[in-house]
């Protein structure tokens, strides 16, 4: 790891694992959501509107398993002052939103016709939102950190720490409380969904997986390149 | 005495701290485990019934061969029952799509004087199975799923 310490290595890598990401990503999510809206089978009680499982589901893991990575990220900062640990996190909290957002509108509209209604405020829903507000509100401090500049990064840091306590709250909202969403289908090897929903499902996740590691990766550069460039700016000012 | 590495200090400091955050978080939880529930199940609604008249929700299943159709055509009789308690439900309205007996539903409305729950709404509850339509044979192909459980 402490090999990324020099950017210049890390964005070596970065330059063509981008791409290949996104491109397999996209490929594999769009062939799983395509298969499964017109090939796929109809569920014996839901219909056709089980056909947003391949987007729901994919976006409510990595709309999790992204603050998972934005916590680590925010310790190896806290604990090792990563050079690109800081960045790491930051480049996660708006597709982790994006992700989070996705999740929240398919469950609604998957929710009007399977429930009866838009939404309710039961434990699972409620503690979705709130993940989505914690990326929100990530986004807005570290944003305001780096403005700031010396320091900037240990605010956040502690943020995406103590925000990662809603995850197991996510995850077992739906056990701890009795919730109008479903528990989960999938869990530790076992499944009681059908194989013909579960593989496309599976293979859907892969792609998004890989499409979010493209977009982290993405945006990291990116917020390198701010970084050298602001660097540049200051060192052109001081030599004036 | 030898000195501890600044970076083992941060990092004995970060776990620390992720620990109370974690047991501070698993208190909350735990304190609200009663609060936080979407519905009251049928046990619950016996065994701790809310006064008559105050809005809450009953959650369970719908129990086999308990729904009945009033002559008016709107008004549907059930029962709820989670396999400890039963409570007799009342509602006059469109029922969800998902609405069947033998599975999951949560009504909201009040309890009557008569131990009767009047329901203003009624949300269909989805399980976790997932069974495709083509599968004919539907109980047997949930019984399947159930069995690699």
């Amino acid at each position: 790891m402490h090999g990324f310490a020099n950017p210049a290595r890390f964005l070596r890598l970065a330059r063509w694992l981008t791409p290949l990401l996104m491109l397999s990503g996209g490929i594999l999510a769009l062939g799983a959501m395509g298969w499964g809206v017109l090939r796929g089978p109809a569920d014996s009680l839901q219909g056709d509107t089980v056909r947003i499982l391949y987007l729901h589901v994919p976006t409510a893991w990595l709309g999790m398993g992204g603050w998972t990575a934005l916590a680590i990220a925010s310790l190896t900062e806290l604990v090792w002052r990563h050079p690109l640990a800081a960045i790491a996190a930051r480049a996660i909290a708006v597709p982790g939103a994006v992700f989070a957002a996705i999740c929240l509108l398919t469950g609604s509209i998957w929710g009007r016709p399977a429930w009866g209604t838009w939404w309710v405020w039961d434990g699972r829903l409620t503690s979705m939102l709130v993940l989505l507000f914690l990326y929100l509100a990530y986004a807005a401090l570290a944003d305001a950190a780096q403005r700031d500049g010396a320091g900037g990064s240990r605010v956040p840091a502690i943020f995406g720490l103590v925000g990662a306590i809603n995850i197991p709250i996510i995850h077992y909202s739906v056990l701890w409380w009795n919730s109008l969403h479903q528990p989960p289908s999938i869990t530790m090897g076992k499944s009681a969904m059908a194989a013909d929903f579960l593989v496309p499902l599976l293979v859907s996740t892969l792609g998004f997986s890989l499409l979010f590691g493209g977009i982290v990766l993405m945006r990291m550069r990116a917020l390198l390149a701010e970084q050298q460039a602001e660097a540049r700016l200051r060192r052109k000012a001081q030599a004036a | 005495m030898t000195a501890i590495k600044a970076k083992h200090q941060r990092l004995i400091l970060a776990l620390i701290a992720l620990a109370a955050i974690l047991a501070a978080g698993a208190l909350a939880a735990w304190a609200l485990r009663s609060q936080a529930s979407y519905f009251y199940l049928p046990a619950d609604l016996k065994a701790n019934p809310p006064e008559v008249g105050r809005a809450v929700r009953l959650g369970g299943m719908v129990k086999a061969g308990s729904v009945a159709r009033a002559a008016d055509g709107v008004t549907v009789q059930f029962v709820v029952d989670d396999g400890k308690a039963e409570v007799p439900v009342r509602f006059k309205g469109i029922v969800p799509d998902l609405f069947k007996e033998g599975s999951g539903v949560v009504a909201e409305g009040r309890l009557d004087a008569g131990g009767q729950f009047v329901a203003d709404n009624l949300l269909a509850k989805h399980d976790e199975k997932y069974v495709p339509r083509e599968m004919k044979d539907m109980t047997a192909a949930r019984a399947a799923v159930r069995d690699t459980q």
